[in-house]
Protein backbone atom coordinates (compact mmCIF):
# COMPACT_ATOMS: atom_id res chain seq x y z
CA UNK A 1 0.00 0.00 0.00
CA UNK A 2 2.97 2.00 0.34
CA UNK A 3 3.25 1.95 -3.41
CA UNK A 4 0.01 3.17 -4.55
CA UNK A 5 -0.03 6.29 -2.10
CA UNK A 6 3.56 6.78 -3.05
CA UNK A 7 2.86 6.76 -6.54
CA UNK A 8 -0.33 9.54 -6.25
CA UNK A 9 0.13 13.49 -6.02
CA UNK A 10 -0.83 14.39 -2.25
CA UNK A 11 -3.97 15.89 -2.77
CA UNK A 12 -5.53 13.13 -5.03
CA UNK A 13 -4.21 10.31 -2.10
CA UNK A 14 -6.73 8.78 0.03
CA UNK A 15 -8.00 10.14 3.32
CA UNK A 16 -8.31 6.81 4.67
CA UNK A 17 -6.25 3.92 4.48
CA UNK A 18 -8.12 0.22 3.95
CA UNK A 19 -5.71 -2.66 3.93
CA UNK A 20 -5.50 -5.07 0.89
CA UNK A 21 -8.06 -7.89 0.16
CA UNK A 22 -6.26 -11.21 0.12
CA UNK A 23 -7.37 -11.96 -3.59
CA UNK A 24 -6.80 -8.92 -5.86
CA UNK A 25 -8.99 -8.98 -8.71
CA UNK A 26 -12.31 -7.84 -7.26
CA UNK A 27 -14.49 -9.78 -9.87
CA UNK A 28 -12.76 -13.27 -8.71
CA UNK A 29 -12.98 -11.90 -5.57
CA UNK A 30 -16.95 -11.38 -5.67
CA UNK A 31 -17.25 -14.26 -7.87
CA UNK A 32 -15.91 -16.91 -5.68
CA UNK A 33 -18.05 -15.50 -2.45
CA UNK A 34 -20.62 -15.81 -5.29
CA UNK A 35 -19.85 -19.29 -5.97
CA UNK A 36 -19.20 -20.38 -2.26
CA UNK A 37 -22.52 -18.89 -1.56
CA UNK A 38 -24.62 -20.70 -4.34
CA UNK A 39 -22.76 -24.08 -3.57
CA UNK A 40 -23.46 -23.97 0.35
CA UNK A 41 -26.93 -23.53 -0.64
CA UNK A 42 -27.80 -26.24 -3.32
CA UNK A 43 -25.64 -28.18 -1.11
CA UNK A 44 -27.62 -28.03 1.97
CA UNK A 45 -30.81 -27.92 -0.07
CA UNK A 46 -29.86 -31.51 -1.52
CA UNK A 47 -29.08 -32.92 1.42
CA UNK A 48 -31.68 -34.78 3.00
CA UNK A 49 -31.36 -35.18 6.74
CA UNK A 50 -34.09 -37.11 8.49
CA UNK A 51 -34.73 -34.16 11.71
CA UNK A 52 -37.29 -36.41 13.25
CA UNK A 53 -34.81 -39.11 13.56
CA UNK A 54 -31.97 -36.55 14.61
CA UNK A 55 -34.25 -35.22 17.63
CA UNK A 56 -34.86 -38.98 18.98
CA UNK A 57 -31.30 -39.54 18.94
CA UNK A 58 -30.43 -36.53 21.33
CA UNK A 59 -31.17 -38.25 24.59
CA UNK A 60 -28.96 -40.93 23.34
CA UNK A 61 -26.28 -38.75 22.51
CA UNK A 62 -26.76 -37.77 26.17
CA UNK A 63 -26.80 -40.57 27.49
CA UNK A 64 -23.07 -41.42 25.41
CA UNK A 65 -21.67 -38.38 27.07
CA UNK A 66 -22.86 -39.14 30.29
CA UNK A 67 -21.14 -42.62 29.62
CA UNK A 68 -18.05 -40.85 29.93
CA UNK A 69 -18.10 -39.84 33.79
CA UNK A 70 -17.63 -42.56 34.63
CA UNK A 71 -16.26 -45.16 31.34
CA UNK A 72 -17.16 -48.56 32.23
CA UNK A 73 -13.24 -50.59 32.34
CA UNK A 74 -14.07 -53.00 34.29
CA UNK A 75 -17.31 -55.62 32.47
CA UNK A 76 -16.07 -55.95 29.01
CA UNK A 77 -12.25 -55.70 30.30
CA UNK A 78 -10.86 -58.82 28.56
CA UNK A 79 -12.50 -58.14 25.10
CA UNK A 80 -10.77 -54.90 25.36
CA UNK A 81 -7.38 -55.88 26.84
CA UNK A 82 -7.34 -58.50 23.60
CA UNK A 83 -8.64 -55.95 21.15
CA UNK A 84 -5.73 -53.69 22.36
CA UNK A 85 -2.94 -56.66 22.22
CA UNK A 86 -3.86 -57.33 18.87
CA UNK A 87 -3.93 -54.08 18.01
CA UNK A 88 -0.65 -53.72 19.20
CA UNK A 89 0.91 -56.75 17.42
CA UNK A 90 -0.34 -55.75 14.03
CA UNK A 91 0.74 -52.15 14.40
CA UNK A 92 4.39 -53.55 15.06
CA UNK A 93 4.44 -56.44 12.77
CA UNK A 94 2.96 -54.14 9.80
CA UNK A 95 5.53 -51.35 10.56
CA UNK A 96 8.22 -53.52 10.23
CA UNK A 97 7.63 -55.40 7.11
CA UNK A 98 6.15 -52.48 5.96
CA UNK A 99 9.14 -50.55 5.95
CA UNK A 100 11.03 -53.62 4.94
CA UNK A 101 9.56 -54.05 1.54
CA UNK A 102 9.43 -50.36 1.39
CA UNK A 103 12.79 -50.25 1.35
CA UNK A 104 13.92 -51.85 -2.47
CA UNK A 105 11.15 -49.92 -3.77
CA UNK A 106 12.07 -46.41 -2.26
CA UNK A 107 15.12 -46.89 -3.37
CA UNK A 108 14.43 -47.75 -7.08
CA UNK A 109 11.90 -44.68 -6.78
CA UNK A 110 14.41 -42.40 -6.46
CA UNK A 111 15.29 -40.24 -9.69
CA UNK A 112 18.79 -39.84 -8.91
CA UNK A 113 20.11 -44.00 -8.30
CA UNK A 114 17.63 -45.54 -10.51
CA UNK A 115 18.06 -46.31 -14.02
CA UNK A 116 14.90 -44.87 -15.81
CA UNK A 117 12.77 -48.45 -16.48
CA UNK A 118 12.84 -48.92 -12.19
CA UNK A 119 12.08 -45.63 -11.90
CA UNK A 120 8.77 -45.99 -13.59
CA UNK A 121 8.00 -49.22 -11.90
CA UNK A 122 8.91 -48.52 -9.01
CA UNK A 123 6.63 -45.06 -9.29
CA UNK A 124 3.52 -46.36 -9.95
CA UNK A 125 3.74 -49.08 -7.69
CA UNK A 126 3.89 -46.44 -5.10
CA UNK A 127 1.09 -44.67 -6.89
CA UNK A 128 -1.03 -47.37 -7.07
CA UNK A 129 -0.23 -48.35 -3.14
CA UNK A 130 -1.44 -44.56 -1.94
CA UNK A 131 -4.26 -44.53 -4.55
CA UNK A 132 -6.54 -47.10 -2.47
CA UNK A 133 -7.74 -45.90 0.55
CA UNK A 134 -6.88 -48.19 3.45
CA UNK A 135 -10.35 -49.26 4.79
CA UNK A 136 -11.33 -50.60 1.51
CA UNK A 137 -8.01 -52.18 0.93
CA UNK A 138 -8.90 -53.66 4.35
CA UNK A 139 -12.67 -55.10 3.07
CA UNK A 140 -10.85 -56.82 -0.06
CA UNK A 141 -8.20 -58.46 2.13
CA UNK A 142 -11.06 -59.43 4.50
CA UNK A 143 -12.23 -61.09 1.60
CA UNK A 144 -9.36 -62.61 1.11
CA UNK A 145 -7.56 -63.97 3.92
CA UNK A 146 -11.07 -64.16 5.81
CA UNK A 147 -11.99 -62.30 9.00
CA UNK A 148 -9.10 -61.36 12.25
CA UNK A 149 -5.67 -59.97 12.52
CA UNK A 150 -3.74 -61.16 9.01
CA UNK A 151 -6.35 -59.14 7.34
CA UNK A 152 -5.22 -56.20 9.33
CA UNK A 153 -1.68 -56.83 8.91
CA UNK A 154 -1.68 -56.95 5.08
CA UNK A 155 -3.65 -53.49 5.16
CA UNK A 156 -1.58 -51.61 7.16
CA UNK A 157 1.93 -53.02 5.88
CA UNK A 158 0.82 -51.85 2.13
CA UNK A 159 -0.56 -48.59 3.48
CA UNK A 160 3.41 -48.49 4.54
CA UNK A 161 4.62 -49.21 1.56
CA UNK A 162 3.20 -46.40 -0.06
CA UNK A 163 3.90 -43.60 2.44
CA UNK A 164 7.15 -44.66 3.31
CA UNK A 165 8.25 -45.49 -0.07
CA UNK A 166 7.51 -42.12 -1.39
CA UNK A 167 9.04 -40.28 1.33
CA UNK A 168 12.17 -42.72 1.35
CA UNK A 169 12.23 -41.86 -2.43
CA UNK A 170 11.97 -38.30 -1.71
CA UNK A 171 14.73 -38.01 0.72
CA UNK A 172 17.30 -39.77 -1.41
CA UNK A 173 16.31 -37.45 -4.45
CA UNK A 174 17.12 -34.48 -1.85
CA UNK A 175 20.60 -35.86 -0.72
CA UNK A 176 24.04 -33.97 -1.02
CA UNK A 177 25.58 -35.77 -4.17
CA UNK A 178 28.75 -35.02 -3.19
CA UNK A 179 29.11 -37.16 -0.67
CA UNK A 180 27.71 -40.20 -2.69
CA UNK A 181 30.05 -39.09 -5.26
CA UNK A 182 33.11 -39.44 -2.69
CA UNK A 183 32.36 -42.72 -2.12
CA UNK A 184 31.92 -43.89 -5.29
CA UNK A 185 35.22 -42.38 -6.07
CA UNK A 186 37.07 -44.95 -3.43
CA UNK A 187 36.27 -47.62 -6.11
CA UNK A 188 32.99 -48.87 -3.85
CA UNK A 189 30.68 -51.71 -5.33
CA UNK A 190 27.08 -50.50 -5.96
CA UNK A 191 25.75 -52.09 -2.64
CA UNK A 192 29.23 -50.78 -0.75
CA UNK A 193 27.92 -47.39 -2.45
CA UNK A 194 24.48 -47.01 -1.00
CA UNK A 195 25.53 -48.26 2.65
CA UNK A 196 28.01 -46.10 2.51
CA UNK A 197 26.97 -42.90 0.13
CA UNK A 198 22.95 -42.86 0.43
CA UNK A 199 22.01 -44.65 3.80
CA UNK A 200 23.74 -42.25 6.49
CA UNK A 201 22.68 -39.69 4.58
CA UNK A 202 18.60 -40.27 4.55
CA UNK A 203 19.00 -42.96 8.41
CA UNK A 204 18.25 -39.92 10.53
CA UNK A 205 15.41 -38.67 9.06
CA UNK A 206 13.73 -42.19 7.79
CA UNK A 207 14.10 -43.64 11.48
CA UNK A 208 11.79 -40.57 12.62
CA UNK A 209 9.73 -41.31 10.06
CA UNK A 210 9.17 -44.86 10.82
CA UNK A 211 8.11 -43.54 14.10
CA UNK A 212 5.77 -41.45 12.99
CA UNK A 213 4.46 -44.28 10.94
CA UNK A 214 3.86 -46.35 14.06
CA UNK A 215 2.10 -44.24 15.41
CA UNK A 216 -0.15 -43.84 12.63
CA UNK A 217 -0.26 -47.18 11.69
CA UNK A 218 -1.80 -47.71 15.56
CA UNK A 219 -4.45 -45.50 14.83
CA UNK A 220 -5.52 -47.20 11.60
CA UNK A 221 -5.43 -50.37 13.28
CA UNK A 222 -8.36 -49.20 15.20
CA UNK A 223 -10.23 -48.78 12.19
CA UNK A 224 -9.15 -51.72 9.86
CA UNK A 225 -11.39 -53.76 13.21
CA UNK A 226 -14.42 -51.99 11.48
CA UNK A 227 -14.41 -53.74 8.84
CA UNK A 228 -13.21 -57.47 9.71
CA UNK A 229 -9.34 -56.78 10.07
CA UNK A 230 -9.17 -57.84 13.88
CA UNK A 231 -8.00 -55.33 16.81
CA UNK A 232 -9.74 -52.95 19.11
CA UNK A 233 -11.94 -51.47 16.27
CA UNK A 234 -13.98 -54.96 16.03
CA UNK A 235 -14.77 -54.47 19.98
CA UNK A 236 -15.22 -50.72 19.17
CA UNK A 237 -17.65 -51.90 16.95
CA UNK A 238 -19.44 -54.35 19.06
CA UNK A 239 -19.76 -52.23 21.77
CA UNK A 240 -21.61 -49.49 19.70
CA UNK A 241 -23.51 -52.21 18.54
CA UNK A 242 -24.68 -53.41 22.04
CA UNK A 243 -25.70 -49.71 22.96
CA UNK A 244 -22.83 -50.38 25.59
CA UNK A 245 -21.46 -46.25 25.71
CA UNK A 246 -19.63 -46.55 28.92
CA UNK A 247 -17.69 -49.52 27.42
CA UNK A 248 -17.47 -47.80 24.35
CA UNK A 249 -15.66 -44.60 26.12
CA UNK A 250 -13.47 -46.77 27.87
CA UNK A 251 -12.70 -48.14 24.63
CA UNK A 252 -12.26 -44.38 23.04
CA UNK A 253 -10.06 -42.79 25.91
CA UNK A 254 -7.68 -45.87 25.47
CA UNK A 255 -7.20 -45.30 22.57
CA UNK A 256 -6.55 -41.32 23.36
CA UNK A 257 -4.66 -42.42 26.06
CA UNK A 258 -2.45 -45.07 23.65
CA UNK A 259 -2.11 -42.64 20.59
CA UNK A 260 -0.45 -39.94 23.10
CA UNK A 261 2.00 -42.25 24.94
CA UNK A 262 3.20 -42.84 21.15
CA UNK A 263 2.99 -39.93 19.69
CA UNK A 264 4.82 -38.32 23.16
CA UNK A 265 7.21 -41.12 23.40
CA UNK A 266 8.14 -41.11 18.98
CA UNK A 267 8.52 -37.52 19.68
CA UNK A 268 11.41 -37.88 22.16
CA UNK A 269 13.00 -40.83 20.04
CA UNK A 270 13.22 -38.84 17.12
CA UNK A 271 14.95 -36.09 19.01
CA UNK A 272 17.43 -38.35 20.38
CA UNK A 273 17.84 -39.81 17.47
CA UNK A 274 18.99 -36.97 14.87
CA UNK B 1 33.94 -42.24 14.69
CA UNK B 2 36.41 -44.06 16.74
CA UNK B 3 39.73 -46.24 16.35
CA UNK B 4 40.24 -49.56 17.38
CA UNK B 5 43.50 -51.27 18.01
CA UNK B 6 44.07 -54.68 16.63
CA UNK B 7 47.72 -56.52 16.61
CA UNK B 8 48.98 -53.74 16.77
CA UNK B 9 47.26 -51.79 14.31
CA UNK B 10 45.32 -48.95 14.09
CA UNK B 11 41.76 -49.38 12.55
CA UNK B 12 39.08 -47.36 12.09
CA UNK B 13 35.62 -47.84 13.15
CA UNK B 14 32.41 -46.20 12.79
CA UNK B 15 31.60 -46.98 16.17
CA UNK B 16 32.71 -46.86 19.93
CA UNK B 17 32.60 -50.83 21.54
CA UNK B 18 30.28 -49.30 23.70
CA UNK B 19 28.21 -47.43 21.28
CA UNK B 20 28.22 -50.80 18.99
CA UNK B 21 26.64 -52.70 22.03
CA UNK B 22 24.29 -50.08 22.42
CA UNK B 23 23.09 -50.69 19.07
CA UNK B 24 22.91 -54.51 18.76
CA UNK B 25 21.13 -54.32 22.01
CA UNK B 26 18.69 -52.37 20.64
CA UNK B 27 18.29 -54.43 17.46
CA UNK B 28 17.99 -56.90 19.21
CA UNK B 29 15.04 -55.83 21.40
CA UNK B 30 13.67 -54.75 18.49
CA UNK B 31 13.89 -57.53 16.41
CA UNK B 32 12.32 -60.20 19.67
CA UNK B 33 9.54 -57.91 19.57
CA UNK B 34 8.94 -58.01 16.26
CA UNK B 35 9.20 -62.29 15.93
CA UNK B 36 6.70 -61.98 19.33
CA UNK B 37 4.06 -60.29 17.64
CA UNK B 38 4.55 -62.19 14.40
CA UNK B 39 3.75 -65.44 16.60
CA UNK B 40 0.60 -64.13 17.97
CA UNK B 41 -0.72 -62.99 14.63
CA UNK B 42 0.25 -66.19 13.10
CA UNK B 43 -1.83 -68.25 16.05
CA UNK B 44 -4.74 -66.02 15.12
CA UNK B 45 -4.46 -66.80 11.68
CA UNK B 46 -5.95 -69.61 9.46
CA UNK B 47 -3.27 -70.12 7.36
CA UNK B 48 -4.95 -72.43 4.99
CA UNK B 49 -6.95 -69.43 3.97
CA UNK B 50 -3.90 -67.47 3.25
CA UNK B 51 -2.33 -70.11 0.67
CA UNK B 52 -5.67 -70.06 -0.89
CA UNK B 53 -5.46 -66.07 -1.04
CA UNK B 54 -3.60 -65.81 -4.66
CA UNK B 55 -6.35 -68.44 -6.14
CA UNK B 56 -9.14 -65.76 -4.28
CA UNK B 57 -7.94 -62.83 -5.45
CA UNK B 58 -7.81 -64.06 -9.35
CA UNK B 59 -11.19 -65.57 -8.97
CA UNK B 60 -12.31 -62.29 -7.49
CA UNK B 61 -10.37 -60.12 -10.52
CA UNK B 62 -12.03 -62.49 -12.98
CA UNK B 63 -15.63 -61.46 -11.12
CA UNK B 64 -14.93 -57.74 -11.30
CA UNK B 65 -14.31 -57.35 -14.85
CA UNK B 66 -16.10 -55.46 -16.77
CA UNK B 67 -17.36 -52.96 -14.81
CA UNK B 68 -21.18 -52.85 -14.84
CA UNK B 69 -21.12 -49.32 -16.81
CA UNK B 70 -25.50 -48.83 -16.46
CA UNK B 71 -25.46 -48.89 -12.84
CA UNK B 72 -23.20 -45.21 -12.98
CA UNK B 73 -26.13 -43.94 -13.60
CA UNK B 74 -27.52 -44.10 -9.93
CA UNK B 75 -23.95 -42.90 -8.86
CA UNK B 76 -24.06 -39.57 -9.43
CA UNK B 77 -26.18 -38.72 -6.06
CA UNK B 78 -23.96 -40.48 -4.21
CA UNK B 79 -21.22 -38.86 -5.12
CA UNK B 80 -22.63 -35.04 -4.48
CA UNK B 81 -23.35 -36.30 -1.10
CA UNK B 82 -19.92 -37.67 -0.73
CA UNK B 83 -18.34 -34.20 -2.11
CA UNK B 84 -20.94 -31.98 0.15
CA UNK B 85 -20.37 -34.30 3.10
CA UNK B 86 -16.54 -33.21 2.63
CA UNK B 87 -16.85 -29.30 1.44
CA UNK B 88 -19.30 -28.62 4.38
CA UNK B 89 -18.07 -30.84 6.91
CA UNK B 90 -14.23 -28.88 5.99
CA UNK B 91 -16.10 -25.57 6.42
CA UNK B 92 -17.24 -26.39 9.66
CA UNK B 93 -14.12 -27.63 11.28
CA UNK B 94 -12.39 -24.66 10.25
CA UNK B 95 -15.10 -22.57 11.68
CA UNK B 96 -14.43 -24.66 14.66
CA UNK B 97 -10.64 -25.24 14.16
CA UNK B 98 -9.92 -21.05 14.37
CA UNK B 99 -10.56 -20.22 17.87
CA UNK B 100 -9.20 -23.29 19.29
CA UNK B 101 -6.04 -22.68 17.04
CA UNK B 102 -5.52 -19.19 19.05
CA UNK B 103 -5.90 -20.55 22.36
CA UNK B 104 -3.56 -23.24 21.28
CA UNK B 105 -0.99 -20.98 20.18
CA UNK B 106 1.47 -19.98 22.92
CA UNK B 107 1.82 -16.08 22.08
CA UNK B 108 -1.91 -15.62 21.44
CA UNK B 109 -3.46 -17.85 24.08
CA UNK B 110 -5.56 -16.10 27.13
CA UNK B 111 -4.23 -18.49 29.91
CA UNK B 112 -1.60 -20.89 29.44
CA UNK B 113 -2.09 -22.88 32.37
CA UNK B 114 -5.87 -23.31 31.80
CA UNK B 115 -6.76 -23.33 28.26
CA UNK B 116 -4.18 -24.10 26.42
CA UNK B 117 -3.53 -27.49 27.66
CA UNK B 118 -7.41 -27.93 27.51
CA UNK B 119 -7.44 -26.65 23.49
CA UNK B 120 -4.33 -28.84 23.62
CA UNK B 121 -6.97 -31.75 24.35
CA UNK B 122 -9.13 -31.50 21.91
CA UNK B 123 -6.85 -31.18 19.31
CA UNK B 124 -4.96 -34.56 20.58
CA UNK B 125 -8.55 -36.32 21.01
CA UNK B 126 -10.13 -34.97 18.04
CA UNK B 127 -6.81 -36.18 15.42
CA UNK B 128 -6.65 -39.69 17.63
CA UNK B 129 -10.45 -40.73 16.39
CA UNK B 130 -10.46 -41.81 13.31
CA UNK B 131 -12.98 -40.35 10.83
CA UNK B 132 -14.57 -43.73 10.63
CA UNK B 133 -15.35 -44.49 14.28
CA UNK B 134 -16.53 -40.88 14.60
CA UNK B 135 -19.09 -41.85 11.96
CA UNK B 136 -20.20 -44.66 13.68
CA UNK B 137 -20.44 -42.72 16.92
CA UNK B 138 -22.43 -40.30 15.80
CA UNK B 139 -24.37 -42.98 13.39
CA UNK B 140 -25.29 -44.40 16.70
CA UNK B 141 -26.52 -41.10 17.87
CA UNK B 142 -28.15 -39.02 15.06
CA UNK B 143 -29.15 -41.42 12.74
CA UNK B 144 -27.84 -42.91 9.59
CA UNK B 145 -27.38 -40.45 6.36
CA UNK B 146 -24.92 -37.29 5.94
CA UNK B 147 -25.25 -35.28 8.77
CA UNK B 148 -23.73 -38.16 11.02
CA UNK B 149 -20.98 -38.30 7.83
CA UNK B 150 -20.58 -34.12 7.88
CA UNK B 151 -20.71 -33.94 11.76
CA UNK B 152 -17.34 -36.73 11.55
CA UNK B 153 -15.94 -35.35 9.17
CA UNK B 154 -15.62 -31.83 10.96
CA UNK B 155 -15.04 -33.49 14.28
CA UNK B 156 -12.14 -35.12 12.78
CA UNK B 157 -11.01 -32.30 10.98
CA UNK B 158 -10.50 -29.89 13.73
CA UNK B 159 -7.37 -31.35 15.07
CA UNK B 160 -5.48 -31.42 12.19
CA UNK B 161 -6.71 -27.64 11.11
CA UNK B 162 -6.27 -26.33 14.70
CA UNK B 163 -2.69 -28.17 15.02
CA UNK B 164 -1.34 -26.64 11.70
CA UNK B 165 -2.69 -23.08 11.97
CA UNK B 166 -1.50 -22.74 15.47
CA UNK B 167 2.20 -23.81 14.76
CA UNK B 168 1.42 -21.20 11.40
CA UNK B 169 0.34 -18.42 14.73
CA UNK B 170 3.53 -19.23 16.73
CA UNK B 171 6.11 -18.92 13.82
CA UNK B 172 4.43 -15.74 12.53
CA UNK B 173 6.45 -12.07 13.03
CA UNK B 174 6.29 -10.63 16.16
CA UNK B 175 7.50 -7.06 14.90
CA UNK B 176 4.45 -6.56 12.87
CA UNK B 177 2.28 -7.10 15.64
CA UNK B 178 4.48 -4.88 17.65
CA UNK B 179 3.80 -2.25 15.00
CA UNK B 180 0.22 -2.42 14.80
CA UNK B 181 0.17 -2.17 18.84
CA UNK B 182 2.38 0.49 19.03
CA UNK B 183 -0.35 2.26 16.95
CA UNK B 184 -2.64 2.12 19.85
CA UNK B 185 -4.51 -0.36 18.41
CA UNK B 186 -7.24 -2.97 20.50
CA UNK B 187 -6.55 -6.29 21.48
CA UNK B 188 -9.69 -7.21 18.54
CA UNK B 189 -7.30 -4.98 16.48
CA UNK B 190 -3.78 -6.34 17.05
CA UNK B 191 -5.51 -9.60 15.83
CA UNK B 192 -7.25 -8.21 12.81
CA UNK B 193 -4.56 -6.03 11.22
CA UNK B 194 -1.46 -7.70 13.00
CA UNK B 195 -2.30 -11.49 12.71
CA UNK B 196 -4.57 -12.30 10.80
CA UNK B 197 -3.07 -10.88 7.54
CA UNK B 198 0.06 -12.89 8.39
CA UNK B 199 -1.91 -16.64 8.86
CA UNK B 200 -4.50 -16.38 6.11
CA UNK B 201 -2.17 -17.48 3.48
CA UNK B 202 -0.90 -20.82 5.64
CA UNK B 203 -5.22 -20.82 6.71
CA UNK B 204 -6.27 -21.26 2.90
CA UNK B 205 -3.59 -24.01 2.13
CA UNK B 206 -4.42 -25.79 4.91
CA UNK B 207 -8.33 -25.56 4.58
CA UNK B 208 -7.48 -26.92 1.01
CA UNK B 209 -4.95 -29.66 2.26
CA UNK B 210 -8.01 -31.25 4.33
CA UNK B 211 -10.73 -30.73 1.81
CA UNK B 212 -8.39 -33.16 -0.31
CA UNK B 213 -8.30 -35.77 2.45
CA UNK B 214 -11.75 -35.28 3.53
CA UNK B 215 -12.94 -36.46 0.09
CA UNK B 216 -10.84 -39.57 0.15
CA UNK B 217 -12.15 -40.34 3.88
CA UNK B 218 -15.49 -39.54 2.75
CA UNK B 219 -15.49 -42.15 0.50
CA UNK B 220 -15.77 -44.73 2.70
CA UNK B 221 -17.87 -43.02 6.06
CA UNK B 222 -20.82 -44.86 3.52
CA UNK B 223 -19.67 -48.24 5.07
CA UNK B 224 -20.83 -47.67 8.61
CA UNK B 225 -24.08 -45.72 7.07
CA UNK B 226 -22.94 -42.09 7.41
CA UNK B 227 -23.89 -41.43 3.71
CA UNK B 228 -22.08 -41.02 0.75
CA UNK B 229 -21.00 -43.55 -2.14
CA UNK B 230 -19.70 -45.80 0.48
CA UNK B 231 -23.20 -46.79 1.27
CA UNK B 232 -23.38 -48.22 -2.37
CA UNK B 233 -19.93 -50.00 -1.82
CA UNK B 234 -21.38 -51.44 1.14
CA UNK B 235 -24.55 -52.22 -0.61
CA UNK B 236 -22.86 -53.72 -3.61
CA UNK B 237 -20.43 -56.05 -1.41
CA UNK B 238 -22.85 -57.64 1.02
CA UNK B 239 -24.68 -58.12 -2.69
CA UNK B 240 -21.62 -59.89 -4.33
CA UNK B 241 -22.51 -57.89 -7.07
CA UNK B 242 -18.45 -57.57 -7.89
CA UNK B 243 -19.01 -55.79 -11.22
CA UNK B 244 -20.36 -52.56 -9.64
CA UNK B 245 -17.89 -52.83 -6.59
CA UNK B 246 -14.95 -52.23 -9.47
CA UNK B 247 -17.24 -49.27 -11.13
CA UNK B 248 -17.57 -47.66 -8.00
CA UNK B 249 -13.94 -48.20 -6.50
CA UNK B 250 -12.83 -46.54 -10.16
CA UNK B 251 -15.55 -43.53 -9.67
CA UNK B 252 -13.82 -43.43 -5.99
CA UNK B 253 -10.41 -43.12 -7.32
CA UNK B 254 -11.16 -40.97 -10.20
CA UNK B 255 -12.86 -38.68 -7.92
CA UNK B 256 -9.39 -38.76 -5.65
CA UNK B 257 -7.71 -37.91 -8.45
CA UNK B 258 -9.54 -34.64 -9.30
CA UNK B 259 -9.74 -33.82 -5.78
CA UNK B 260 -5.94 -34.00 -5.72
CA UNK B 261 -5.52 -32.37 -8.85
CA UNK B 262 -7.90 -29.15 -7.51
CA UNK B 263 -6.55 -28.99 -4.24
CA UNK B 264 -2.88 -28.70 -5.64
CA UNK B 265 -3.66 -26.04 -7.95
CA UNK B 266 -5.33 -24.10 -5.57
CA UNK B 267 -2.40 -24.45 -2.82
CA UNK B 268 0.14 -23.86 -5.44
CA UNK B 269 -1.95 -20.14 -6.59
CA UNK B 270 -2.04 -18.97 -3.00
CA UNK B 271 1.42 -20.09 -2.06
Amino acid sequence: MTKTTAMRPAAEAPRTWRRKPFIANPLLRWGLWLCAALYVAVALGTLDVNWVRVWEGLPRGRQFLAAFFPPDFTTRWDEIYEGILESLWMTVTSTVIGILLSIPIGVGAARNIAPAPVYYVCRAILAVSRSFQEIILAIFLVKLFGFGPFAGFMTLSLATIGFYGKLLAEDIEDMDPSQAEAVRATGAGWLQWINFGVQPQVMPRMIGLGLYRLDINFRESAVVGIVGGGGIGATLNTAFDRYEFDSAAAILLIIIGIVMVVEYASGHLRKWVQ
Amino acid sequence: MAVAERDGQRIWTRRTTKAEFAVWAAWLVGVALFVYCWHKISELTIWDFVYDAPTQAADLARRMVPPDWAYSGELWRPVWDTISIATLGTALAVVMAVPIAFCAARNTTPSAVLVRPAALFVIVSSRSINGLIWALMLVTILGPGVLAGIIAIAFRSIGFCAKLLYEAIEEIDEKQVEAVRATGASGAQVMSYGIVPQILPAFAGISVFRWDINIRESTVLGLVGAGGIGLQLNASITNLAWTRVSLIILIIIGTVVVSEWISAKVRHAII
